[in-house]
């Protein structure tokens, strides 16, 4: 099965749940999550990450902050915000009811 | 919190900017550490750049950060050309203050609506007409039994409310010694209540404190006077002022911001119309009516019923009147009523200055066009230095509204500093202005506030400023074609066709602006020239009063006793001082037959009083101690001319006709030269002078409670005189107060102030106008010669003579500087008409006045080429080709 870097959409859901379930990661960390979690199926495209990830910001449904790594080096991690967790809940919701809707169709077919 | 972290984030842009390239850094080097390549790491990572752009946009305001990116680049721009910058800046402050300064003046006194409950629904009341000379006029003078009528018939469509004219009052709180001057406003006591005022302090009148003729003694203190006579002590309440004979007891002090109805006079004391010596007089309009029409009431029906109950009174009184005909009884009565807006009050410095400030306004705003032509040439001149610059944007690129965003910037970037700059003249300018209306001792006084409207209006200009010459350079730069500006081959002539139409321009409004600025200049001359027919040489005019009436044996005496004063050459008493507000006239029947229609005017004066004025006399002798009035008289040459055909009247009788019918004779002892009575426009007046001594039916000697000494001194400053003469006066007599000194020149001046204003103001601008002109037409012909110094070499390499280069170089612009002239005088022509009035004897057809700024002009373009054209004779076509 071929990799796709298509996320037709997800890549909010898909970093909103992540970030419910660790806490503060820096963008790397939430890229290789999305690539291991999905059994190397799902890849992020490296470039959209970063304004997705600052449009949420900007949103309000993450917050984030620098933070200096043992290495010496800065890195931004992410996290939740109550906004984020409702806005999680909707997203989740809405990709049941569309991927759902499809199932069916498939089914019918 | 998400648009004001956006907002913060424009500020700190580059902060921003760091972050995000921090963060795209952080995790290529995660990616290194986790085992990739770092060419592929940056690789799948992509355009940093793009990114970084990317997440710019959605962390901030983009438009205002491109603003922002304008502004910094704006600001730039301006500094590295400081002095082009500054010139444009303090040109541009100058006209923006001068309008600003100006608008705050007619808001001021013209437009702001007075402190009160619906401004909009006052009116004041005037009779109009047309006058002798044809022109369409208002009066605004009421009688108040007149005004009686007319409030009972109004009662229920409008409140009719008295105002007496202001005055200025002598009134002491304390001894006699310790005489003050203030303004004072005689109002319906209901005047309050109709406007809607609450008091600042004890109580305001009411309609109960105004039923009874000298029953209502009782005074309100204007906010303004509280404060700074008192400084605002609550315990004035109740406290007492002497004015005239009358005792008046403090009972309040009005709201904050309300000064009276007459814009242009802030009035101290208000007193109840019933303490008004003329109250009960049907023949003394010494009020206006304001009326205050209740909402959905029809005007014109309102007005037919005022004007139809002021008529019967007038023509009552008419029925009276004797020796005149019932022709000039009708055209006495023809007089309609009208309804003038007066939301913003009714004073004489309104109708006084309406036009003049006007006409200044309109001259200033002249002055900063002028301005904004230089800045939008000076525009467009680094435009064309820049064609390349903005060519590389649009290739890269940049959409025309962005380009039209960063030059509006720019322009926006001057017109604010100017704005700024403009509003610190203003402020400082207005006042000044204000201080130069009427005489330094009876200033005028005009809230002056700089609120939100004054502001509203600075913006306005500004924003306005910014578009009238930032726009078009705007919309050239935008319109650049990057493929032929980046050969260099843009078509220069484009650019020059505006810069040449805004040099007409300019030169057309220089023009104007020199134009009437010596029309203005010439009135004031010739009005300051003009002779009175006596000397102002240090003569003093003393205004006294007395506590009780004295006879005039006693003023007699002070005359004596001031007489015998160092320093004093000669010294007499008259009724007042002649320019200094006279206004007494009657008619005048010769051997028994009925008046000519002729007015003659009056005055009281003792023996001695021509010699003191240096009036010449021209036939019989002067009065003498026991001449008495009524019996002896003085007449002048316009009054033998009026009434004895030009003959000499000496020794001749005549009858002065009052009002009443009453005839008092006189015989004409002496005749002599004319003098202005009260105005110095204008002819002559016929005049007659009778003695100070007034003696009644049964001959004794009449009680005189004021009157004026006339002092010639032999010191070159009569000022200096002032304090001892103060002194002098009451020492001779103890009754007797001296309530104002004026020299006689300082009288005779304040007839002249609005054209001394005008004159001074259109002078100062009429040069800053023509150095912006200047300047303007330097810088283009200095940008013509810089363009075409390889043509300029090319052809003096070709053996072109230097006057030729001179002419070719300078043809173009001489040519629109005639053409603006020319316009500039169809626009003079076209528009002085309407401020006619405002001169005197001068006619803006007069050739001088057409001659002297053509000439100015001329002269301006000539000096402002003079340096380019020897730049373009010197250029060297062996150096310029070879650098080429």
């Amino acid at each position: 099965m071929p990799k796709t870097d298509s996320l037709q959409g997800s890549l909010d859901l898909l970093v909103l749940k992540i970030l419910s379930r660790r806490p503060r990661l820096h963008g790397y960390a939430i890229m290789t999550a999305i690539q291991d979690m999905s059994g190397e199926v799902l890849r992020a495209e490296e470039g959209s990450l970063y304004p997705a990830l600052h449009r949420m910001e900007e949103s309000g449904w993450v917050r984030a902050q620098w933070v200096v790594k043992e290495t010496g080096r800065r890195a931004r991690l992410y996290e939740l915000t109550a906004a984020g967790r409702k806005q999680l809940a909707a997203e989740e919701s809405r990709w049941q009811a569309v991927t759902g809707a499809v199932n069916r169709v498939l089914r019918m077919a | 919190m998400s648009l004001w972290s956006r907002l913060a984030n424009v500020v700190r842009g580059d902060r921003l900017s760091r972050e995000i390239d921090e963060e795209l850094q952080s995790h290529v080097e995660e990616a290194i550490e986790r085992g990739r390549h770092p060419d592929e790491a940056r690789r799948s990572l992509g355009a940093a750049l793009r990114l970084r752009e990317e997440s710019r946009d959605v962390r901030l305001i983009t438009w205002l950060d491109s603003l922002r990116a304008d502004g910094v680049f704006g600001w730039r721009q301006l500094m590295k050309n400081k002095v082009a910058s500054a010139a444009a800046i303090l040109s541009l402050a100058l006209g923006i203050g001068a309008c600003t300064g100006a608008f705050r003046l007619i808001d001021a006194l013209l437009l702001r609506p007075l402190p009160i409950d619906h401004p909009e629904q006052l009116y004041a009341l005037a009779r109009s007409g047309v006058d002798p000379e044809g022109k369409y006029g208002t009066f605004d003078g009421w009688a108040y039994p007149d005004f009686a009528l007319m409030r009972a018939a109004a009662k229920d469509q409008a409140d009719l409310v008295a105002v007496s004219y202001s005055e200025r009052a002598d009134l002491t709180y304390q001894s006699d010694d310790e005489m003050e001057k203030a303004y004072i406003q005689y109002v319906s006591g209901w005047m309050f209540g109709a406007f809607g005022l609450q008091p600042a302090a004890g109580r305001l009148l009411t309609e109960d404190d105004d039923r009874t003729p000298r029953a209502h003694p009782y005074a309100v203190l204007s906010y303004d006077y509280w404060k700074s006579r008192f400084g605002g002590d609550p315990k004035v309440v109740g406290r007492t002022f002497r004015t005239g004979n009358d005792l008046y007891e403090i009972v309040g002090v009005g709201p904050e911001r309300f000064t009276g109805t007459e814009p242009g006079t802030m009035i101290d004391i208000f007193l109840p119309t019933m303490m008004h010596p003329g109250v009960t007089r049907p023949d003394w309009t010494w009020m206006r009516t304001l009326a205050r029409v209740n909402p959905g009431i029809a005007m014109e029906p309102l007005r037919a019923k005022l004007d139809a109950t002021s008529r019967a009174f007038e023509r009552d009184r008419a029925n009276g009147f004797h020796g005149m005909s019932q022709k000039e009884i009708d055209e006495y009565l023809n007089h309609p009523l009208v309804f003038l807006p007066a939301a913003g009050g009714e004073s004489d410095m309104q109708s006084g200055y309406r036009m003049a400030l006007v006409a200044l306004g309109v001259l200033v705003a002249l002055v900063l066009l002028i301005a904004c032509a230089n800045v939008a040439n000076l525009m467009t001149a680094q435009a064309s230095a820049r064609a390349r610059e903005m060519a590389l944007r649009v290739s890269i690129g940049a959409g025309r509204g962005r380009l039209v965003q960063l030059v509006l910037v720019e322009s926006a970037w001057l017109a604010l500093l100017a704005g700024a700059l403009g509003g610190l003249f203003a402020w400082w300018s207005a006042p000044l202005v204000v201080g130069m209306i009427n005489p330094p001792d009876n200033p005028a006084r005009l809230l002056l506030p700089a609120d939100w409207r004054v502001l509203g209006f600075g913006l306005a200009l500004t924003a306005a400023v910014t578009l009238l010459f930032g726009l078009a350079p705007a919309l050239r730069a935008s319109a650049v074609q990057p493929a032929s500006a980046l050969k260099g081959g843009e078509d220069p002539h484009a650019r020059r066709r505006l810069m040449h139409g805004l040099i007409a321009v300019q030169t057309a409004f220089c023009f104007l602006v020199l134009f009437v600025a010596g029309l203005f200049v010439a009135t004031f001359k010739r009005l300051s020239d003009r002779p009175t027919g006596f000397s102002t040489d240090r003569l003093l005019t003393l205004e006294t009063v007395t506590h009780r009436p004295q006879s005039p044996v006693y003023w007699n005496q002070v005359a004596e006793h001031l007489r015998t004063l160092p320093g004093v050459e000669s010294v007499a008493v008259a009724g007042g001082a002649l320019l200094g507000g006279l206004g007494w006239n009657n008619l005048v029947s010769v051997s028994g037959a009925p008046p000519n229609g002729i007015v003659v005017y009056l005055l009281q004066v003792s023996p001695g009083w021509i010699d003191a004025m240096k009036i010449p006399l021209v036939d019989g002798r002067d009065f003498r101690a026991a001449d008495t009035y009524p019996g002896a008289a003085l007449v002048n040459q316009a009054f033998a001319k009026a009434y004895f055909n030009g003959e000499d009247p000496v020794g001749k009788p005549f009858e002065v006709v009052f009002s009443g019918g009453t005839r008092l004779h006189f015989e004409a002892v002496g005749l002599v030269g004319d003098v202005a009575y009260n105005e110095i426009r204008g002819p002559m007046l016929p005049q007659a002078y009778f003695p100070l001594q007034s003696v009644d039916a049964k001959g004794t000697l009449e009680a005189r409670a004021d009157a004026t000494f006339v002092v010639r001194t032999s010191t070159a400053n009569p000022l200096a005189l002032a304090s001892t003469l103060r002194r002098e006066v009451p020492r001779a007599w103890p009754e007797f107060r001296v309530s104002n000194v004026r020299t006689q020149l300082e009288i005779d001046q304040s007839h002249t102030v609005r054209e001394r204003l005008l004159a001074r103001l259109a002078f100062f601008f009429g040069i800053v106008a023509l150095v912006l002109a200047g300047v303007g037409l330097y810088g283009v012909l200095d940008y013509s010669v810089l363009r075409r110094r390889r043509e300029v070499a090319i052809r003096m390499a070709l053996g072109a003579q230097a006057g030729h280069v001179a002419r070719r170089v300078t043809s173009n612009v001489f040519v629109m500087v005639i053409a603006g002239a020319l316009g500039g005088l169809a626009l003079g022509f076209g528009s002085v008409r309407y401020i006619e009035s405002l001169f005197y004897e001068v006619r803006p057809t007069d050739p001088q006045m057409l001659a002297l700024p053509s000439l100015i002009i001329l002269a301006a373009a000539i000096v402002a080429a003079l340096p380019p054209v020897i730049r373009a004779v010197r250029i060297d076509p062996a150096t310029m080709l070879r650098t080429e």
